[in-house]
């Protein structure tokens, strides 16, 4: 139909499609280069071959350490997250007095920067640690533990509200006709609430585990990685092995490549677990 | 219905002890700004008494040392010039590649949605590199890096909605004589106005709260408040605690009055966007 | 609506070929960038910025980096199209990162008048960086407290004054017994809050251990300018030990609280006269002033030596050196070299430029432009002066410069807190910074 469409290539895709390539294209592929050289400033690159890399994974650079983390962590926070979300969903499908106000409130916290919540929680945490003598860096766990209460408290709101789109979107004759033939509340969840909900918990899940891995401004700001670098994930551990160490750009390149595709591997994951379903469905 | 009514108000106390827990953090905070700044970090929960009280102190100290409404403007010009130029950019962009449909629009496609998967951390000093090499390294240029980096997801999301457009009004409007350029925004971008409306909001969320982008392209320049809060832990030789809750109160007011006028479509665009994204 | 278009095409054109081909002129001639390391001093080096554009019409531009991110600035910084033309160095080993960016400074008005040449950064002929502060640091004291003390009917030691302090045995005693008498003197601890919140842990991983890191390299004879210094052994880490223990066990804080102190909090802990003592140097002066509520007098706050128990340091002074060596980029414009020197050869000589050195920034600066009598009045850098000055002590350099690694310096430091929590013990963090120093000297 539009005939000449791609005359107008200049005014619908080129200024976007500049922004992309300086912003992301560039940057991309300059990366992906840069991981296997060594260098300080872009110019002065040396070609290196592997050696990044296996630097990357040797025992002393802490990122297997951060890598192991990052995963603990996001194994806890997957599960408490969306454990809570869907339980708070579940309470606001009820109907009870006051649900757009609490909905509200929960969802308060996703809103406020990393940065901010990093710091909110670091007095909070370390106010409650005062009562044992100890703050938040005596102990790793203190850190790991105080980060997925961060993240629960950031995060329960935004997959509380995807929990309740979903339990929204069953067609209520389905419940009144269980409920018709006597089945329990707990029968009611078990066969026609979870298996329906389904879609929203592969989306929360995913959205957890992406968010997870990538946390990076909560990490800076809640413990920086004390104690001795313990707590640092692996956006953390990236960042300071680039900035906090000379000699090492190569290497944290190369580290921002393996994480790249980690994450896109999980993304990948997801589109896979995503598309199998539909195809059940 | 009885029995419902009845069983609800455990629930209803149970939501209530947790919604206080979760205004509870905030609460500290703002209570500990209004308290000397070394009587903070011995008891965070101690209400202010005549010994700790400091009345504005920390405010005065903290916007005088963030520079906190040059910071507050900065991030303010930056989210909103952003914003604005992804939902527009991002949704010509998508609306063309679209209908577009040949190897080229098909490939740019993908590599848009491929960019969404990319973390930060794999392209946070080339992008640095490159931005400062083009002079992008001021707030108009972090307007274009977020145009480039967010238009991925922005694009992905419009995409859906792109293609659930009939083709029949875009015929009619072909036949009433107007060119791509006057159909898409008096016929395509009204249709597209939820979505552009979900959009704004996740980038604004986003863009608003960012850290590491700004910081490392601009940080040294232009601080917006991520970066005045961050710096005014390590910055001055000298860790102000009062200063610190003060600025982060007043880096959350702005947050809770978005919050609270946009509340719906916040909620409604999470939704849209979490089940497309 | 087709001139809505138009208009935020030509918006986005302009914007991007403004950005970039502002290139050209991003920089203008009559710019020099300051890259300032002293977090302390950003507010001073602003004003300096203004007097300058005032008197010169030369615009200068200062950053300053956040405490403990100088290296990580710097160097996102120098790879920018407009780099800092003024940077610092902290001794040869930043030298050695940075030396194909600093330029030789032997024929410039500044090295002239620097009264001590052994002082700078030099390598063959050439001179690389101009130390522009010396500085000193020890044991700050209240003496209004000291002397209570040392009036007490109790007190369990034979010393009768601060002066006859002359040792660690010495100091031990004074420390434990005034503990013992803490109500009695109005104070929390005997020693100020040992901060080792991360990037706030300097004065142990850096200025206590160079203690025993300078009696080690005399005792072995080492240069440390020209000799393999990538090992050591810390074979006065029991020194270390003993002064660390003394500080953290006589604290305003308990130690396993220690991780979330910072500087700050021990200067105004001393400056509101909840302790007796604080080890830092006088540059701590305005963080003491500055602090609200202040209840120490300006005329009782002096030094005195840290001791660690070993042997002859009772002849031993104060910590004076420097880590503060400026250098000029030599990969900046001709213009802007020539600029950057008469800039800082006008701060340091010019009236203008000593009066702000001498009072804004609190520099005791190693110029032969000073007079004696233009050196800062605080009663630190006053203390300094007096140590320097005074006969049959020796001053204990700062070795501290060849410290390997930031990462080094923050290894040992994150291990010195799991020391104080309980969760290592000094054997432990001991070889762990043995074997840091080896690893980072790489």
């Amino acid at each position: 139909m539009h005939k000449h469409l791609s005359r107008y290539f200049g005014v619908f895709a080129l200024p976007t499609l500049l922004a992309f390539s300086v912003a992301f294209l560039i940057p991309f592929l300059l990366g992906i280069y840069l991981s296997f050289t060594e260098f300080t400033t872009v110019t002065d690159a040396q070609f290196v071959g592997f050696s990044n890399y296996i630097a990357a994974f040797a025992d002393d650079t802490g990122f297997l350490d951060a890598l192991w983390f990052t995963v603990k962590f996001a194994v806890v926070s997957i599960i408490t997250i969306n454990l809570f979300a869907f339980l708070l969903a579940l309470a606001l499908t009820k109907g009870i007095k006051g649900t757009n106000l609490f909905r509200a409130v929960f969802f308060m916290p996703n809103l406020i920067g990393g940065i901010v919540l990093g710091y909110i929680w670091q007095v909070i945490i370390n106010g409650f640690l005062l009562f044992w003598g100890v703050d938040i860096t005596v102990n790793a766990d203190y850190g790991f533990w105080g980060l997925v209460i961060l993240t629960n408290w950031q995060m329960i709101g935004y997959m509380m509200v995807i929990y309740i789109a979903g339990i929204n979107n069953i067609p209520p004759q389905l419940i009144e006709a269980a409920k018709i033939d006597g089945a329990t509340p707990l029968q009611i969840l078990r066969k026609i609430t979870l298996p329906l909900t389904m879609p929203s918990f592969t989306i929360c899940t995913f959205l957890t585990l992406t968010n997870s891995f990538k946390l990076f401004d909560q990490n800076l700001a809640l413990t920086a990685g004390a104690p001795n670098r313990e707590t640092s994930m692996l956006a953390l551990d990236i960042y300071n092995t680039f900035y906090g160490k000379i000699g090492y750009e190569g290497v944290g390149q190369a580290k921002g490549v393996v994480f790249f595709l980690l994450v896109a591997g999980l993304a990948l994951l997801q589109l896979y677990i995503t598309r199998s379903r539909e195809v059940e469905a | 219905m009885e029995m419902r009514k009845s069983k609800s108000i455990p629930t209803f106390i149970l939501l209530v002890i947790l919604a206080v827990l979760f205004i509870a953090p905030v609460f500290v905070v703002l209570i500990n700004s209004f308290k000397g700044q070394f009587y903070i970090s011995d008891a965070p929960f101690s209400l202010p008494n005549a010994l700790t009280f400091s009345g504005l102190t920390n405010y005065l100290n903290g916007i005088e040392k963030t520079g906190f409404f040059t910071a507050f403007l900065y991030s303010l010009f930056v989210t909103v010039g952003s914003v604005l130029l992804l939902t527009l950019g991002a949704s010509m962009t998508s609306w063309y590649l679209i209908r577009a449909k040949n190897k080229v629009s098909t490939l740019l496609y993908y590599l848009f949605v491929f960019s969404m998967i990319v973390p930060f951390q794999m392209v946070m000093f080339t992008m640095s590199k490159i931005a400062n090499i083009l002079n992008l390294d001021n707030p108009l240029g972090l307007i274009i890096l977020y145009l480039g980096f967010g238009a991925g997801l922005s694009i992905f999301i419009f995409s859906g909605f792109v293609k659930a457009i009939p083709l029949e009004i875009e015929e009619a409007a072909v036949v009433d004589g107007c060119n791509p350029i006057k159909m898409f925004f008096s016929v395509i971008f009204p249709i597209l106005r939820p979505t552009a409306v979900t959009v704004a909001i996740l980038n604004t969320m986003w863009i608003w709260n960012d850290y590491l982008l700004p910081y490392l392209t601009v940080g040294n320049d232009y601080k917006t408040i991520p970066i005045a809060i961050q710096y005014l832990q390590g910055g001055y030789g000298a860790r102000d605690m009062g200063a610190l809750m003060a600025m982060l109160v007043l880096a959350i007011i702005p947050i809770i009055a978005f919050y609270i006028i946009c509340q719906k479509y916040i909620i409604r665009g999470v939704v849209a966007g979490a089940v497309k994204g | 609506m087709k001139k809505a278009i138009s208009f935020f095409m030509i918006a986005v054109i302009f914007v991007i070929s403004l950005s970039v081909l502002g290139g050209c002129n991003k920089e203008s001639a009559e710019t020099i960038y300051f890259l300032n390391f002293k977090p302390e001093s950003a507010a001073a080096y602003d004003e300096i910025a203004k007097v300058y554009k005032e008197e010169k019409g030369v615009e200068l531009k200062v950053v300053t980096a956040a405490s403990g991110t100088y290296e990580q600035t710097l160097k996102s910084e120098m790879a920018k199209s407009t780099a800092p033309t003024i940077f610092q160095i902290n001794g040869p080993k930043g030298y050695a990162n940075w030396k194909s960016y600093c330029k030789d400074l032997k024929d410039t008005a500044l090295y002239n008048a620097l009264t001590d040449k052994n002082l700078a950064i030099t390598e063959g002929d050439g001179v690389y960086g101009i130390p522009y502060v010396v500085e000193g640091y020890g044991i700050i004291y209240n003496s209004e407290i000291v002397d209570k003390y040392f009036a007490l009917d109790n007190k369990k030691v034979k010393l009768n004054s601060v002066e006859e302090i002359k040792s660690f045995a010495d100091l031990k005693a004074v420390v434990e017994d005034m503990t013992a008498n803490k109500e009695k003197l109005g104070i929390d601890g005997v020693f100020a809050s040992t901060s080792l919140k991360t990037g706030e842990d300097w004065r142990w991983q850096t200025h206590l251990a160079n203690i025993p890191i300078h009696y080690e390299f005399k005792k072995n004879g080492t240069n440390i300018s020209t000799d393999d210094l990538s090992e050591i052994k810390f074979e006065y880490a029991e020194n270390f030990k003993n002064i660390f223990d003394l500080y953290i066990n006589n604290s305003v804080t308990d130690k396993k609280l220690l991780g979330s102190k910072s500087v700050t909090d021990s200067m105004a802990e001393f400056a509101l006269g909840k302790c007796a003592m604080v080890q830092n140097g006088n540059w701590a002066w305005s963080q003491i002033r500055d602090v609200a509520g202040n209840k120490v007098k300006e005329e009782n706050i002096k030094f005195l030596p840290i001791y660690t128990g070993i042997e002859g340091e009772e002849t031993q002074g104060l910590c004076i050196g420097t880590e503060s060596f400026i250098c000029i980029n030599k990969n900046a414009s001709e213009e802007q070299q020539k600029l950057s020197e008469e800039f800082l050869y006008w701060l340091y000589s010019s009236d203008t430029g000593k009066k702000l050195v001498t009072e804004k920034l609190d520099f005791i600066a190693p110029f032969s432009t000073f007079e004696e009598a233009e050196a800062p009045k605080d009663p630190l850098a006053k203390e300094i002066i007096r140590y320097m000055n005074r006969d049959n002590v020796t001053t204990i350099p700062w070795d501290f410069t060849v410290f390997p690694s930031q990462t080094f310096k923050e290894n040992f430091g994150a291990g010195l807190l799991s020391y104080s929590q309980g969760s290592k013990t000094f054997e432990e963090i001991k070889n762990d910074m043995i074997n840091d120093w080896k690893k980072e000297s790489k």
